[in-house]
Formats: C-alpha cells, sequence, structure tokens
C-alpha cells in the first residue's frame, strides 16, 4: 500500500499521453546496470500488521510511573490543549510559510512564539526556533564571532551533551573552545577572568547549571564584558519565569531547550532550541525570523523578514546553514506557555523548586545520600551514593521508580510539579531501604 | 538617465568622487539603485580596514537578494557612513549623495570610466 | 485577527496545576525575577477559538495540491500520527538503562537497516534534525576523514550551481571553501569543469540526482569517477529521493556519504516548518566518524548505542528526533519491497503527465522525460507580457492552491518548480493543469490582472520590504 489514489487503468492512460509504453521506460536514462531488481525488504503491510508491529516494539519499552530523571530532558505536565491544537491536520502538514497570502496562521503563530521567548528571556528579539539547546548554543557562538576574537569559553558546568555540540560546530567554523572550570558545583569566576582575554569572543554559562545549581550569572557576563567579550546563557525556560531574566542578567544572547514547554520526553526528540538576542544583535540570528507588516489595503500581516540573512540567498557566504526551524515544537511551545499564563509558569516553577527542596532535605538526611555541592538550586541536586549508583538506580527501578542520573559517582537527581509528595516519600523511604543493604 | 557629469564611473555601476589625489568616495549609481531594488540593509567595513581595486568591501541586501559592491581603488578605509545602516533607502533616493565609504592612501586604481562612458554601458545592457 | 495577547484579560487562566503539596520555598531576592513574564490570560475557550481561527488561514496538503518542487508534499499517513503518540515511544526519558528502552532502539536499527537497503549504505545516524542539519554532520565527516588520512590540504568542496544554497552554506559551516561550477545546457554536471576543477585540495563533490531541474544526470558514474581519482568524496543530497527510491541506489552510484529528509520521501508530516529528520549514511570505512549515539546495533541478543571511534562528536543534544523516525519507519513498513519502488515510478509517472499536459503552452526548461519534478520557465512571458514568475504564483493563490517553487533553481529565469508527488490523483492533475493553463491565458489577454494578483486572499501584496527596513519580530504591549 502506497497511498497511491491512481488506478491501474489510470495511470495507462497517463503513460499514454507520456508517450511510453510502461513505467520502466520513464527510468530509461537510469544505467541498467544500476537498476535495482528487488529491494532486499520484506512485502509492505496492511495498515492493521504495522500498527501491531509498532506496538510490539512500543511494548519493548518501559515507561516509569515515577520520574526523578533530568539532565537535559525534562518531565512536566502537559495540558490537553496542547496536543488538540498541534494535532490540527493544516498545522501539521503545511510547508514552511514562504507563501505569506495564505500562511497567516502559522506566521502568527511564530510571531506569537517569538513574543514569549522574548518575555521568558528579556531579550529584544527571537529567532523562530531552530533545533534543541545544545545547537541553538552552538550557533550562539557563531553569532559571537569577531575577526580578531575566535575563542569561545565555555563552563565546565554546561550540560555535557551542550559542550560536544559547541565543540563539533567549531571543529568547523574554526573557533577554540576552552572549558572554565567548575568549583564546588558553580563555574570558577577567578579562573574564568584568567583565561579572558582580547581573542575572546564569548562566554557561555548554562542557568541552572548542569548540576542544578544557580549561577552568579552577573558577574560571569561583566568579567566578560570587560574583557570585550559577549555573554551567552543558555536557560531552562520553566526556572525562567521566577529567575532574574538573562537580560537583567546582562546576556547579549539567550538560548536554551524548550522542551519543558509541552513536549514529551520523546526518548530525545522532537525538542525545541530557541534564541534570542539583543536589538543589536537580530542580523547575526540564524534560521528564520517572522517580522510584523501590512498589506496594500494597509492591513496588519506577518511575513519571513531578513531573509537575506540565509542560505537560500547568501549560500557559502551565509553565517549559518539553517533552513528549517521545529516549527510544530514552537507552536507546542506557545500553546502551553498560553495555557500556563504568567500565574501557572510561575506556579510550575515554584513547584518544581520547593519539591526538589523537599526531596533534598529528606534524601540527604539519608546516610550516604549527602548534597555534594552547598548553594542555591532549581529543581536538580547532586547527591553522593552509598554504594554504587546502578545498584541504587535498580533497586528504584524495582519500585518502578526512575531515579536520578549518575554524575560523577553521584546521582544528579531532579524533582518537578509532576512529582507529588506521595512520590518523593515513597523515593526516600526505598532510598533508606538501600542506604540500610548498602552499610 | 542619471549619471552627474562630475564623477568617475565603473563597469560595476560604482561611482567615485575624488576629494584629492588619495583620498575619494564612492557609492552606487542610479542605475544600480534600480537593478537592486528596495534596498533594506548595507553591510559595511570598518574603518582602516584595506581594500585592493577590484575586490568586494561592501553588499547590499534587498528583500530577495544580496549583492556585492566593488572598490575600484586599492587604499585604506578611512570612513563609513554609518546613517545608511539604519536609512538604506537613502541609496534608492539619493544615490549620489550617499556614499558608502570614504578611502584615503590610494595607491592603484582600476581604469575609471567618465559619464558618456558610463551612459554608453548602461544603454549597451539595457538593449540586452 | 486577534494576537493571542490581544485576547488576554486580567484574571482570566486555566486551572491546570494542584496546589503545592510541599512547603513553598523562597528564592533569594537577587536571584529573583523583576516582574512576570507577560505571556497571555486566557481561558482555555479562547486557547479553542483562537487556534481555530488561525487554522483557518494554514495551507496543509490537506488542504489541496502542494506542487512544490524538491519538497516532495506528499500525504502524511493517519497511522504514522498514531504510531508516534505511542506512551511507550512518546514517554521514554532518552536517558533510561538500555534495557529499558530496547523498543525505541529496534525502531532506530530497523529504520537504519531498511534506509541502508534502499540507499546501498553501510551504517546510518538519526541525529541530524533536518536536512541542513545533515548535510553538515556529512561536510563535518568528510573533512574529518581526510584528517585522518593526514590531508589536511583537500580544502575544498564542488558544488554545482543549480544546488539548493544549504549545499554551499554547510560546506562553509564545515570550514570548506566552495567552489561552484557552472552546469552544462541541459542543466546536468559539466564534465570538462568538474574535470578542470578537481585536484589535490578537492575534499569532495556535493550532487544530488535527479538534479534540481528534475533530470537524473546520465554521467554519474563518470561524475563520482572523477571526484574518487581525484582523492575526493561524494556526497548525496538525498532530497530528491522520492524519484529514485528503490530504483536506483545512491550507494550504487558511486556516492559514499548521503543525507535523507526524513520529512520529504519517508512522508513524515512537514509541521510548517519543521520538525523533520536529516539523518545520514555512509559506507563502511566513514562509519567511524558518524555522530556519537549512532544507530543502534544488536549484540548478544539486545540493542545498544555504537560509539565510533573516530566520532566527529555531536550535532546536538542525544539521539535525533526519535518521534519522526518513529512515523517514517511506520511508513517504511507500510511500503515494504515493493512499495517503495512503486512510489518513485508514479512520482515520475505524474510528474511527467502533468508536464506533458502544461507544456501546451507553457515554457518547460528541459522539455524531455523528467524525474518527480519538473521547471517551468515565464522568461519568454516576462519579455513578451511582462508577467512573471511570481505574478503567475499570485494567480495560482487566487484559485485556492498553493504555488509550486518559485525562483528556484537559478539556473533558470523566471522559474516554478514543480513537483506533484505520487500521492495524487490523475483528476486531479487533470484540474490542475486546466487552472493553469487558464492562468496562461489570462496572462497573454490581460496581464495587469495578474500583477495585480492575488485578489482573494486574507491578505495581499504583504510590505516586505519596510519589514526587513524596520524589523518588528514580537508585540509590543
Amino acid at each position: 500500500m502506497s497511498y497511491i489514489p491512481s488506478s491501474l487503468k489510470e495511470r495507462q492512460e497517463m503513460l499514454q499521453t507520456v508517450g511510453v509504453s510502461a513505467m520502466d521506460d520513464l527510468f530509461a536514462v537510469v544505467p541498467s546496470a544500476l537498476r535495482i531488481k528487488k529491494l532486499k525488504l520484506p512485502s509492505g503491510k496492511s495498515e492493521l500488521e504495522v500498527s501491531q508491529m509498532m506496538h510490539k516494539m512500543a511494548g519493548k519499552n518501559r515507561v516509569f510511573s515515577a520520574i526523578f530523571r533530568g539532565a537535559g530532558a525534562y518531565h512536566h505536565y502537559i495540558p490537553a490543549i496542547v496536543n488538540s491544537v498541534i494535532a490540527k491536520e493544516s498545522f501539521l502538514t503545511a510547508y514552511t510559510p514562504y507563501q505569506a497570502e495564505i500562511s497567516q496562521g502559522i506566521l502568527q503563530s511564530i510571531f506569537e512564539y517569538q513574543t514569549m521567548i522574548c518575555e521568558l528571556t528579556g531579550m529584544d528579539v527571537s529567532n523562530a526556533s531552530i533545533y534543541d539547546g545544545a545547537s541553538a548554543a552552538a550557533e550562539a557562538m557563531t553569532m559571537c564571532r569577531e575577526r580578531k576574537r575566535d575563542k569561545v569559553l565555555i563552563s565546565a558546568a554546561v550540560l555535557p551533551m551542550t559542550i560536544q555540540t559547541v565543540q563539533t560546530y567549531c571543529n568547523g567554523n574554526g573557533m577554540t573552545v576552552e572549558l572554565i572550570p567548575q568549583k564546588n558545583g558553580v563555574t570558577d569566576l577567578e579562573a574564568l577572568e584568567l583565561l579572558l582575554n582580547d581573542r575572546s569572543a564569548c562566554v557561555y554559562l548554562q542557568q541552572p547549571n548542569y548540576f542544578g545549581m544557580l549561577e552568579a550569572a552577573e558577574a560571569i557576563g561583566e568579567a566578560a564584558h570587560r574583557a570585550g567579550a559577549k555573554f551567552v546563557m543558555g536557560v531552562n525556560p520553566i526556572a525562567a519565569a521566577i529567575l532574574k531574566t538573562p537580560r537583567d542578567c546582562g546576556a547579549d544572547i539567550a538560548v536554551g531547550e524548550g522542551q519543558p514547554l509541552g513536549m514529551p520526553l520523546s526518548f530525545g526528540g522532537p525538542y525545541l532550541g530557541f534564541m534570542a538576542a539583543t536589538t543589536a544583535m537580530i542580523r547575526r540570528l540564524p534560521g528564520r525570523i517572522v517580522g510584523e507588516t501590512v498589506d496594500v489595503e494597509g492591513k496588519r500581516a506577518f511575513v519571513l523578514t531578513l531573509q537575506a540573512r540565509e542560505q537560500h540567498i547568501r549560500r557559502e557566504k551565509a553565517s549559518s546553514n539553517v533552513c528549517s526551524n521545529q516549527a510544530l515544537c514552537a507552536l507546542t511551545a506557545s500553546v502551553y506557555c498560553s495555557a500556563m499564563g504568567p500565574s501557572g509558569l510561575q506556579e510550575a516553577a515554584q513547584q518544581c523548586h520547593a519539591k526538589a527542596h523537599y526531596a533534598a532535605q529528606q534524601i540527604s538526611a539519608i546516610p550516604g545520600f549527602a548534597l555534594r555541592y552547598q548553594g542555591e538550586f532549581f529543581h536538580e541536586f547532586l547527591t553522593e551514593t552509598p554504594c554504587c549508583a546502578d545498584a541504587v538506580l535498580a533497586k528504584l527501578a524495582e519500585k518502578d521508580i526512575l531515579g536520578g542520573y549518575p554524575v560523577s559517582g553521584g546521582i544528579l537527581w531532579c524533582v518537578t510539579e509532576m512529582n507529588s509528595k506521595a512520590q518523593i516519600d515513597a523515593l526516600t523511604s526505598a532510598l533508606k531501604e538501600v542506604s540500610d543493604t548498602c552499610n | 538617465m542619471n549619471i552627474p557629469q562630475n564623477l568617475s564611473y565603473t563597469k560595476s555601476h560604482e561611482w567615485i568622487l575624488f576629494l584629492n589625489k588619495t583620498t575619494a568616495r564612492i557609492g552606487i549609481t542610479d542605475t544600480a539603485q534600480q537593478l537592486l531594488g528596495d534596498l533594506v540593509y548595507i553591510n559595511l567595513p570598518e574603518v582602516g580596514d584595506t581594500i585592493a581595486s577590484g575586490d568586494s568591501f561592501s553588499d547590499v541586501e534587498s528583500v530577495k537578494a544580496v549583492s556585492d559592491i566593488y572598490s575600484p581603488v586599492t587604499g585604506v578605509i578611512s570612513a563609513v557612513n554609518e546613517e545608511l545602516k539604519d536609512t538604506p533607502q537613502l541609496m534608492n533616493s539619493a544615490p549620489y549623495d550617499s556614499w558608502l565609504i570614504e578611502v584615503k592612501d590610494i595607491t592603484d586604481q582600476k581604469e575609471l570610466l567618465n559619464a558618456e562612458q558610463y551612459a554608453k554601458i548602461c544603454e549597451e545592457e539595457e538593449a540586452h | 485577527m486577534q494576537l493571542i495577547f490581544e485576547r488576554s484579560r486580567e484574571g482570566r487562566s486555566c486551572s491546570i496545576l494542584p496546589a503545592c503539596d510541599v512547603a513553598k520555598t523562597v528564592l533569594p531576592e537577587t536571584m529573583r525575577r523583576a516582574n512576570a513574564p507577560r505571556l497571555p490570560m486566557v481561558s482555555e475557550i479562547d486557547l479553542s477559538r483562537h487556534y481555530t481561527e488561525l487554522e483557518k488561514h494554514v495551507y496543509g496538503v490537506n488542504d489541496g495540491f502542494y506542487p512544490l518542487g524538491s519538497c516532495t508534499m506528499k500525504y502524511n499517513p493517519q497511522i504514522d500520527e498514531e504510531m508516534a503518540h505511542l506512551p511507550g515511544f512518546s514517554g521514554v526519558h532518552p536517558l533510561q538503562p538500555i534495557d529499558t528502552v530496547q523498543g525505541s532502539l529496534e525502531v532506530l536499527a530497523t529504520a537504519r537497516n531498511i534506509l541502508c537497503e534502499i540507499t546501498g549504505m553501510d551504517d546510518m545516524t538519526f541525529q541530524p534534525a533536518a536536512g541542513a542539519h545533515g548535510e553538515l554532520t556529512s561536510m563535518l565527516m568528510i573533512k574529518a576523514y581526510h584528517h585522518s588520512k593526514g590531508n589536511t590540504k583537500r580544502d575544498k568542496i564542488i558544488v554545482p550551481d543549480a544546488a539548493h544554497g544549504t549545499n554551499p552554506a554547510s560546506a562553509a559551516m564545515a570550514g570548506f571553501t566552495v567552489i561552484n561550477i557552472a552546469s552544462n545546457k541541459k542543466g546536468c554536471v559539466d564534465l570538462d569543469l568538474l574535470r578542470k576543477a578537481v585536484g589535490p585540495d578537492t575534499a569532495g563533490l556535493m550532487l544530488t540526482n535527479p538534479n534540481t531541474v528534475g533530470i537524473f544526470d546520465e554521467n554519474i558514474l563518470e561524475i563520482t569517477r572523477i571526484v574518487h581519482e581525484a582523492g575526493g568524496l561524494n556526497y548525496y543530497d538525498g532530497a530528491n529521493l522520492n524519484a529514485i527510491m528503490g530504483i536506483v541506489r545512491p550507494g550504487d552510484m558511486g556516492f559514499d556519504v548521503i543525507h535523507l529528509n526524513l520529512h520529504k520521501s519517508f512522508a513524515t508530516p512537514h509541521g510548517g516548518g519543521g520538525p523533520g529528520s536529516g539523518p545520514v549514511g555512509c559506507k563502511a570505512f566513514l562509519a567511524p566518524f558518524l555522530p556519537l549515539y549512532t544507530s543502534s546495533v544488536m549484540s548478544e541478543g539486545t540493542y545498544r548505542f555504537n560509539q565510533p571511534e573516530q566520532s566527529i562528536g555531536s550535532v546536538k543534544a542525544f539521539y535525533g528526533n526519535f518521534l519522526v523516525v518513529v512515523k517514517a519507519l511506520t511508513y517504511l513498513l507500510t511500503l515494504g519491497a515493493e512499495g517503495v519502488p512503486e512510489v518513485a515510478r508514479n512520482a515520475v509517472l505524474n510528474a511527467n503527465y502533468l508536464r506533458v499536459l502544461l507544456s501546451k503552452k507553457y515554457d518547460i526548461a528541459f522539455n524531455d522525460i523528467c524525474m518527480h519534478e519538473f521547471v517551468i520557465s515565464l522568461a519568454r512571458m516576462h519579455q513578451e507580457n511582462g508577467v512573471s514568475a511570481m505574478d503567475i504564483a499570485k494567480a495560482i493563490l487566487d484559485n485556492g492552491m498553493h504555488p509550486p517553487t518559485m525562483y528556484f533553481p537559478m539556473i533558470v529565469e523566471e522559474a516554478l518548480m514543480v513537483e506533484p508527488t505520487e500521492t495524487e490523483s490523475k483528476e486531479t492533475l487533470d484540474k490542475v493543469a486546466e487552472i493553469y493553463l487558464a492562468i496562461y491565458d489570462q496572462a497573454i489577454a490581460n496581464p495587469q490582472s495578474l500583477h495585480d494578483a492575488p485578489v482573494t486572499t486574507f491578505v495581499r501584496r504583504l510590505d516586505e520590504v519596510g519589514a526587513a527596513r524596520n524589523p518588528r519580530v514580537r508585540y509590543q504591549f
């Protein structure tokens, strides 16, 4: 079954109009030695069979009922209205809105998304999104490049996959990457001062950082600016509802992983990279940007703008090759933010903070599970572990709990509004049992 | 066709005005702005940059295209017209008043056209 | 249409979360936001009506004919969507222990095996999130390969002038210098120019076949041989795979590394501009350079991630747009061995049928048997009547249809690139031809009416110049 509507008779008629006798004649130009005789694949299946096959594969995955793991992908509640909007077939199947006259729905939704990202980050301008938080960080590094400034300074307290992605992109663009050491779970400001010089293009900081800790962003930003470098902050979008904005911390560019805004965990994707900046940097933003304008009758309208930055016009002179954004994921984020509203999003953030602190208090009281770092944290925290992390996690799995992520010999726990007090208490009990058997 | 007599021209539709023997201002002609359409942005070089005759020193953007602007002289950039960054439309409305860059220490220049010669080039191009 | 911010009213909200069941905590003042973010304050009914209204001004594949050349806007099957929503796929954390995600790893491995068979590649990664992302990945792999052999001087990538803009942009992003070569009169690679362009500094060639004018380059084996002989590698842009899948393999045509667009030939929905997926396939000798978390391999009865020893690293976090791969796999299992070439045959048949119908009046660039797409040129119409490709496209909008791709490829003047895909019926193609031919007549009889087009759309003739000179990219409260 291949979703082809024309009947065999109709195909014959079309062949006749084209002036060939068989389908094969259409491929006469393909060297016969190269023609595939038959693909070594199973035959096509009916919808029923395919559904059963995919169900079977999905059934081999385990979905935990209590999730205490973050480390780059976060378990949040997705309001029902979100999934109903993004399932609307026109939104789902439309192409990029290059034909503005018939795409005002999509263009307006992207404009709304850009506005919400600006509100969350405090920045002036936003693009229409990019693949994920890690690639957004990498693209932000390129934005900061000047002729005499080609060094990227990135905190060692950033998500390792982000650091890796930045490094991979810099292997292409020729910028060099240096890690700023962390001390006590946060970026070492003194070490940063020693690394900054007149070739530093930018400093990248994640807030909250990989260990869940809250960084002294303003001081780091000031250090970067004193050296003439740009300050780029990667921020958690839920935390952004209550934390000092990247703008107020002095950031030139704010990026981040938008997955917490309504996208399920989905084994890593599709996620959402947001990128926002000061007005001065708007033309350096990669990817699509929607702008407001008027039509010939003065009616408000939206259009893809500043296209002359992009690859389809500049080709090898474009600063980035980005073509797609993650449009449907950006729409997801807009609907989520609208459904939650300012009070709802702040409530979600407050609950993450409160529940994580409750959990940290309970867990760190258990012998062997001390907090590794002291200081402010948002919704993740790193504890020691009395015996090896895998053993602890296996015990939790028996109780259908996905425990924290093993990091540097400890465990990185994450608590969100999805974790009830009862779940946290159950986790604590389970860990107490583990602690007893370890000692 | 608007082609002032007191300027020199290039085949690639730039005009050049010598302020003295080794300093000049460069802009784009009326023909150029017509061909390019409504201009929305210009990327200018930095003061202190060196340029060689025949090289591109800038590009201008319209909604759907980017075009390089070429220098007919070799020298050092002594000034750039920052105003054009905010109001690129001046290149369309007043191309001969909107200088892009000023170049000093000019050591070399390409063969330049006078107004008549440039007018002829434009006519020939239009015929094609 | 109102913006969601204009529907916002103080005091409105949706009730989503319960009260907090643990003690409230407070952030230190120095870390707190000064003001709440100005997100919409709306009830659920407002949201429902807002997005219902917006949807009326969106044109999807479900709305009608969508002949965007090089985009392959084929029908997006509903079963693919349903499978991507299975909780077993969507509820899984990417960092779960390997034994709890065997289903996901099986999805990646199965998709890899099927796509490698179709493309003639030996291994594949699903990490790149889009076509351009896959192009960048391929370029970085080519660079890493040459460097591993000590060939740091191979820093040039050859790109035909007909190539999609992402090709040279991706090569430049990977640190290469782009050598553009002009296409020949048939829109294909000029072999003499290619021979002159290759040398000891050649890292590789980027090519799509069929090319962007819808022609299968009959010299393909010679082209890839020339590059290999000079020590370069051949990269295949898979955007046009819909024409040849199951008929011929890029791997057999001499390509070493390819990218695919799952949102094109493999029927995953475009989403208004993403998320797509741009997997990269390669021959065995390039597999060591694939990104980390390549698709999985089966070892001792368990799937696990393969970590290539000389990996270029990562081009994003985690493993790619996994749910998009689920949709593509569902589609591939539906097609099977016979379905895949049937898609290509009918894509090519539909394109040729429409081409023949339109050639009654329109000038078709390279008017011969084409592959899955063909290019109309309005150059003569523009010269004689002043009616441009843009005008024709806008007139098509007035007929309630999405126009073809405009002004691409750049080697054809006043181009409209048409790709009907195999999921359109003969009936639709007949109706489309009738409309396009009527527009042609209208352009001759009354050119001004086309300059005025579109007249029936919700908005018309947008001020794009103003939008670019004074960008307003957010709502101002």
